[in-house]
């Protein structure tokens, strides 16, 4: 086998879900770390990505503007760009705001929630800034792969992250497709 | 066996037996052949709208679930293009409505996942639409969330034939299309449906509901956890087929 492969993987709005089912490879942790070195990830707390590397994974949609930068950085640097759950691939769960403008979502978690106290929307410089409506990645840049599941399984990821690493089809099984 | 069902038309090159009458539709999932479908059930009077059961006729498209079966036929289904097309069209169904499967009492039992999962949806290309829609939760029994409705028309055709009571239409027109209900608030409280009606049993997604039952059968052991919707509706239909002619 030629040189090894480099992963850099990123949670966007997400949960850190699915960032712990890829933990729950287990020892096929061993067996990927054969193969594919980890670059950026929270898993080793490796901030910007050096050079170029073959796989992004990105878990979570995306919500502010933190989120937009972090993934054009990814676009920038991973030869190939992997959706992560459903959040990156439809905005899942943390869409659900878009049924509502940000102002009055602000307002019910800041000023109408129960038990706040010293009611005032946040706007320290350090936040960043929210977008109207938390977008799926694709609508923001090109994504090559999708590995649908709340999160997906352990048994999912692996079958996508390894065939990707060994330059195989990394289409999932029936048995292995879920979206919940 | 009757002489008639000795006819037969030619599906993806095999010989698939059909009694006069019979839809392409309902002659190949007796055979054992599945057709991806969304707004039939084979129940109930179909009226073709989801598109999915398209296959091509002799080299012209057309919906099988109301397609007549013809002697000698040339049918085809199971083509690279028809499949695209109906990923294509789960898809856009998915991204049209308000679906978020991870939060879904329908999750497992649902004929829009089951279908998406039987034809390898495992991306996504058009852009969410994150439409605003009513719910309706007045009825003591039912719910209606129209996030998830995808227009298939069952629940408006049971209740018109069926129960007798034309509790659901739609109303408007292309992407602002949806169920109404009769009564004269408009909510389902106020109308003449109750639990028994047949209408709110077949809804295919999680648009109409009853209530309190929704985890009364855990996620990890609901139909399509236990078996694919391919094998589940050929398994369904050959059962029907066999109860009905023997
Ligand atoms: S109705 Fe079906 S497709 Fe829609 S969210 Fe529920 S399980 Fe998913
Ligand atoms: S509520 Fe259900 S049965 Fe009625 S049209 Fe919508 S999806 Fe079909
Ligand atoms: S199942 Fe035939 S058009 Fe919907």
């Amino acid at each position: 086998m030629a040189s090894k492969r480099k992963i850099a993987t990123c949670s966007l709005a997400g949960c850190f879900g699915c960032h712990m089912s890829l933990l729950d490879i287990d020892e096929r942790l061993l067996e990927l770390l054969e193969l594919a070195d980890f670059d950026r990830s929270p898993i080793n707390d490796i901030k910007a990505i050096h050079g170029v590397v073959d796989i992004g994974l990105i878990e979570g949609g995306v919500c502010n503007v933190e989120n937009v930068h972090l993934l054009h950085h990814f676009r920038d640097h991973c030869r190939i760009l992997v959706a992560v759950g459903e959040c990156a691939m439809t905005g899942g769960i943390p869409s659900m705001r878009n049924h509502h403008s940000l102002k009055s979502c602000l307002e019910e978690s800041y000023i109408r929630g129960v038990g706040v106290e010293n009611a005032h929307i946040p706007d320290d410089p350090e936040l960043p800034l929210l977008l109207n409506k938390v977008y799926p990645l694709h609508e923001v840049v090109r994504v090559d792969y999708y590995v649908p599941g709340c999160p997906p399984s352990a048994d999912a990821l692996w079958h996508v992250l390894s065939a990707l690493v060994t330059g195989r089809d990394p289409h999932l099984p029936p048995a292995l497709l879920k979206y919940d | 066996m009757s002489p008639d069902s000795k006819k037969t038309f030619r599906l993806d090159g095999r010989e698939i037996p059909f009694r006069e009458g019979q839809t392409v539709f309902d002659a190949a999932m007796a055979a054992g052949v599945y057709i991806p479908h969304l707004c039939h059930n084979p129940d109930f009077e179909p009226h073709s709208s989801c598109r999915l059961c398209t296959v091509i006729v002799n080299g012209r498209p057309f919906a099988s679930c109301t397609q007549p079966a013809v002697a000698g036929q040339d049918v085809r289904s199971d083509t690279p293009e028809l499949n695209e097309m109906r990923r294509d069209l789960t898809d856009m169904l998915l991204v049209e409505g308000n679906h978020y499967c991870p939060a879904c009492e329908k999750s497992g039992s649902c004929r829009l996942q089951a279908t998406a999962y039987a034809l390898g949806l495992q991306d996504s290309h058009f852009p969410q639409l994150f439409p605003h829609r009513d719910v309706d939760a007045s009825h003591p029994d039912i719910i209606l969330d129209r996030d998830r409705c995808i227009l298939c028309g069952l629940c408006v055709r049971i209740s018109r034939s069926v129960d007798k009571k034309n509790v659901f239409t739609m109303t408007g027109r292309g992407i602002a299309t949806t169920i109404v209900v009769d009564s004269p608030s408009g909510l389902l409280a106020d109308s003449k449906v109750s639990r028994d009606d047949e209408a709110v049993q077949h809804c295919p997604v999680g648009a109409l509901m009853m209530k309190g039952e929704a985890f009364k059968v855990p996620i990890g052991q609901r139909p399509y956890d236990r078996a694919p919707i391919n094998e589940d509706s050929v398994a369904r239909f050959r059962a029907r087929e066999a109860a009905l002619h023997g």
